[in-house]
């Protein structure tokens, strides 16, 4: 960085040129000098990695500035297949780009760690979105785990099928005795071929399958879409519908935190906090579902807008469930707080270190409880929010319990965001017959390309699109916030004992469907 | 705390009804009419009680918050004698969901092969009894009736609780022989399982 450039733009136009019709955000296109100019830059502080993703023949890498918080995608053309890695300075892409080797057969030149990641050699076909798919594994290989060495080591394989109601995934633990000295994960196992499947459709038809890339997140993923669609086709939503979605994605937020404060207190024995709490997200549920007619809010959020609106004393029913958690939490809180055999497993149980967090990029509650302030809602920010009064609660211990704490506290302000909404939401103008249009845009059939960050209960979600001049999805790369969050999971439980490990993976509470894809 | 548990216990049940259990609706949500093969020994042996093992076979998530959502005080699935277990060799049914991805088929013909007869497989959810919005792709299976026997579809996406309640108390209302015991050349058909 040269001295008074400004730091995140100043280096695109060093190493890139603009491209032209990508919206909010700049997009440049660069060269593999200035794809080496980018990864020098990413040996220092002051960027971190948003996504990294692939297509046929290019990859692109989503950058944001910390201090300013300005966004930047960079592109470089692979027209033989090879990029230099940037896993050595920034070691949060390194699953990214194996991904992009097993879906596209972009090779990473260097590197820091070549073995496949979503491609278990099952598929019947290798590099399945390349421009020339390759023929099927000859053998499924055997994967190799690290090594391990020294007395007294032994390991634990788990999963992927897991002894709970829980997505699957392999866990390799090496112990000694019951201290864990390593934690290797591996992923894939559920991946359903999502970015495959969204080429080619209409976006209604893709925003379907967006609803479903994570469960949890539904409303969150669905809106990350439908904001990127409406971003490359240039159109702003109704209002209301603007406000509807932030009431859905503030709903969902709460029944999430309140089902995993419960479990992650369940996890420590104490099921009395579980009873508890999964009743008062089945109450969530259940007035999800008499007011927008379904109880995950699944499909809710559409691109252009939203499938369904208030209806009459809807809004009513959402402020008495307000009332009701306001009055039913608080208590709860205090078993917690006060419980010293719950506070005895949660408290400096599963620590991850504000270095690893920024580096990772890591957001949500695993960044929030360890100093990392990020959040999609203010930065970069977008509609209602800038209008509504909330905090983001910061923590700094990195624990089980400050991740637990982070939680609390987001439920609070959700509450406190839904009442707002609810009291200030924007009305509908009535047509002749006096009846009220549902506020949803009909998209133009046109091209462009379109990225969003939207702010899920995990944390941010980055969804990338880019429309045929048809108007049909050519490519969509939903990045889901596990992905920086999974590997500092094998950080967190360094040192921890065997039986902490759930309480480190539920306070985690990474997604399995959204990473895998 | 002592106070807020007190609370609790005293303050009367939150749980709900269970769902009414006709038998025309039965016949709709059971595959291969489950509702009319009864059989005493298998009743028997099950004694009126039923161990699930739920296996995600790549489902999005969705299927597990609301299979989840039967442990909860409002559904309280445990007071008709059916809970969830952690093994599948300790289970008489497996309730499936996802449009089984390839990289996960494998693992659920081990946790099949696993479960000691006699056993049910309950397909739960648009996923698992279709394919869903994933059919098609490279990377699924297919349905779970493509991999394993299925006895029982659940559809929906998700099912909610309250289906998914009527659909087990069904299957342990009717206590039925599951298909790859009473009938294999019956379970055979359709079933691409070596």
């Amino acid at each position: 960085m040269y001295v008074g450039e400004d730091p995140l733009f100043g280096l695109m136009n060093r190493i890139g040129k603009p491209v032209d019709g990508h919206r909010p955000f700049p997009r440049y296109r660069t060269t593999p000098g200035g794809w080496r100019t980018l990864s020098e830059a990413l040996g220092g502080n002051t960027l971190s990695v948003v996504g990294f993703w692939g297509e046929p023949a290019a990859v692109h890498v989503a950058l944001r500035e910390e201090l300013s918080g300005d966004v930047a995608v960079v592109s470089l053309a692979c027209p033989d297949g090879h990029f230099a890695s940037l896993s050595a300075v920034r070691p949060s892409v390194i699953r990214l780009e194996r991904t992009a080797c097993d879906l596209f057969g972009l090779v990473a030149d260097g590197a820091v760690d070549p073995r496949p990641w979503l491609d278990h050699g099952q598929w019947g076909v290798t590099r399945p979105l390349a421009a020339a798919p390759g023929p099927a594994a000859a053998e499924p290989q055997r994967y190799p785990f690290l090594a391990t060495e020294g007395e007294g080591l032994h390991q634990i394989p788990v999963g992927p099928v897991h002894a709970g109601i829980i997505e699957p995934g392999h866990f390799r633990f090496t112990a000694n005795g019951e201290t864990v000295g390593r934690l290797e994960q591996r992923l894939g196992y559920v991946h359903k071929g999502i970015e495959g499947l969204m080429a080619g459709r209409t976006p209604d038809d893709a925003a379907r399958i967006a609803a479903r890339i994570s469960g949890d997140a539904t409303v969150a993923h669905s809106l990350a879409f439908a904001r990127a669609v409406e971003a490359a086709l240039g159109v702003a939503p109704p209002p209301r519908a603007v406000w509807l979605r932030a009431v859905m994605a503030e709903l969902e937020r709460i029944a999430n935190h309140l089902g995993d404060i419960g479990a992650i207190c369940n996890d420590a024995a104490f099921a009395f906090m579980l009873a508890e709490m999964s009743r008062l997200r089945e109450a969530v549920l259940q007035v999800n579902d008499a007011v927008f007619g379904h109880r995950l809010l699944m499909d809710r959020v559409v691109p252009g807008g939203v499938a369904v609106d208030l209806p009459d004393g809807g809004g009513k029913r959402i402020l008495d469930l307000v009332a009701e958690v306001r009055r039913r939490f608080p208590p709860l809180v205090a078993v917690y707080e006060s419980s010293a055999s719950l506070q005895d497993r949660t408290v400096g149980t599963g620590t991850v270190s504000i270095g690893l967090v920024n580096r990772f990029g890591a957001g949500g509650h695993v960044g929030r409880a360890a100093g990392r302030g990020q959040d999609a809602r203010r930065s970069p920010g977008y509609a209602p929010y800038d209008d509504l009064d909330f905090e983001i609660p910061v923590l700094t211990a990195g624990d089980v319990n400050a991740r637990v704490w982070v939680r609390i506290r987001e439920v609070e302000q959700s509450l406190s965001l839904v009442e707002q909404m609810i009291r200030r939401m924007p009305g509908v103008p009535r047509d002749s017959h006096g009846a009220t249009p549902l506020p949803r845009l009909d998209l133009p059939a046109q091209g462009g390309e379109g990225m969003a960050l939207v702010e899920s209960f995990r944390g941010e979600i980055m969804t990338w699109v880019r429309l045929a001049d048809d108007g049909t999805v050519a490519r969509c790369h939903p990045r889901d916030p596990s992905w920086f969050q999974w590997p500092l999971l094998e950080a967190a439980i360094e040192g921890n004992i065997v039986a902490d490990f759930p309480l480190c993976n539920k306070s985690f509470n990474g997604s399995y469907s959204g990473h895998d894809l | 705390m002592l106070k807020h548990i007190w609370t609790a216990l005293t303050g009367g049940p939150v749980t709900a009804a269970p769902p009414p259990l006709d038998t025309g609706a039965l016949a709709q949500l059971c595959d291969a009419e489950l509702a009319g093969r009864l059989d005493a020994a298998a009743h028997r042996r099950l004694g009126r009680s039923l161990s699930i093992r739920a296996v995600d076979a790549g489902s999005c998530n969705g299927c597990e918050l609301e299979i989840h959502a039967l442990n909860n005080p409002v559904y309280d699935l445990e007071r008709y004698g059916i809970r969830f277990v952690a093994s599948p060799r300790h289970a008489d049914v497996l309730l499936v969901t996802g449009p089984v991805t390839k990289n996960m088929a494998e693992a659920l013909r081990r946790t099949w092969d696993a479960t000691p007869d006699p056993k049910w497989v309950v397909a739960c959810g648009d996923c698992a009894c279709t394919g869903g919005v994933f059919a098609g792709s490279y990377a699924c299976a297919g349905p779970v009736e493509s991999v394993i026997p299925v006895d029982l579809k659940l559809p929906g996406c998700p099912p909610p609780p309250r289906l998914l309640l009527a659909g087990l108390l069904a299957l342990l209302e009717s206590s039925a022989e599951p298909l790859s015991a009473i009938a294999p050349s019956v379970a055979a058909q359709g079933q691409s399982r070596p």
